[in-house]
């Protein structure tokens, strides 16, 4: 048998390293791919709750997380996709329109 | 045998995790991710939850690495993979920022000492459970959900088509 702490500790851990990627990345496709990495380290802990409450709710969250997931991936892609097309980069440094 | 499916499956996720936040190549990055997507399915499948994990492997492994990779190669990004790196005070203080994160969250999960798994319940993570369940209790947030993807999908494809100046 597992221990379900130590499942909840690797979520813990899979998340802080999304956060180490969004906080120290400057591409926003490797950004995106680490909010992704963070979602599911979210997802796992959901899962682990699932197990431990036996019930079927949890499962259904990461469900949603899921297709949320899948939009945030979407949309976030496009507006990558048009940046690219009218500043020619998509390093965040470079794209401060809305900085004062 | 649990656990030794479940250490391996931990090594992996972590492993390929590092990958993806320290690789220069964006492209070798996704590929990571897609590893730890599906070493992520693996872990849901030791959890017992096998619909979750098939969904993650199809869904996520699936559909939205696609599309990353896709949208990496369409741009061509592997010239300027890392224009130049994050400044120092940045790139020294975020693994510090995260760790005390980590140890935060990972403290308070750790005491708040979850019961032990019990005996997997009948019928537990299957198509069936999950999806009755969905169209039962949850029939409106599931609609709502579904209006969300239209939403995106409109969004995604109006941003992406529209002619910048």
């Amino acid at each position: 048998m597992i221990d379900p702490r130590f499942v909840l500790l690797l979520s813990a851990l899979l998340f802080a390293l999304g956060v180490v990627g969004v906080l120290t990345r400057r591409g926003a496709i490797t950004i995106l791919m680490c909010v992704e990495l963070m979602l599911n380290a979210g997802n796992l802990a959901f899962i682990t709750f699932a197990r431990s409450n036996g019930g079927p709710e949890a499962q259904i969250y990461v469900f949603f997380i899921m297709t949320l997931a899948a939009a945030e991936a979407a949309v976030g892609l496009a507006i990558v996709i048009a940046l690219f097309r009218l500043r020619g980069t998509t390093d965040v440094d470079e794209i401060n329109l809305l900085k004062w | 045998m649990e656990r030794i499916a479940f250490c391996v499956l931990a090594v992996l996720v972590v492993a390929s995790a590092l990958v993806v936040v320290r690789h220069k190549n964006p492209v070798v990055a996704a590929v990571a991710l897609a590893f730890n997507l599906v070493g992520v399915a693996g872990l849901y499948m030791v959890l017992h939850a096998q619909f979750v994990g098939l969904l993650q492997v199809i869904v996520y492994a699936g559909a939205i690495m696609v599309l990353i990779l896709f949208v990496i190669m369409l741009l061509n990004l592997l010239e300027e993979a890392e224009p130049h790196p994050a400044g120092t005070f940045q790139r020294w203080l975020a693994p510090v920022a995260a760790a005390a994160f980590a140890v935060t969250i990972g403290s308070a999960l750790w005491r708040s000492n979850p019961p032990a798994f019990p005996p997997v319940p009948e019928g537990f993570g299957t198509a069936a459970s999950v999806g009755r369940e969905l169209f039962t209790r949850f029939y409106y947030p599931f609609e709502a959900i579904s209006l969300l993807l239209i939403v995106a999908m409109i969004g995604a494809v109006l941003l992406s088509k529209r002619r910048l100046p």
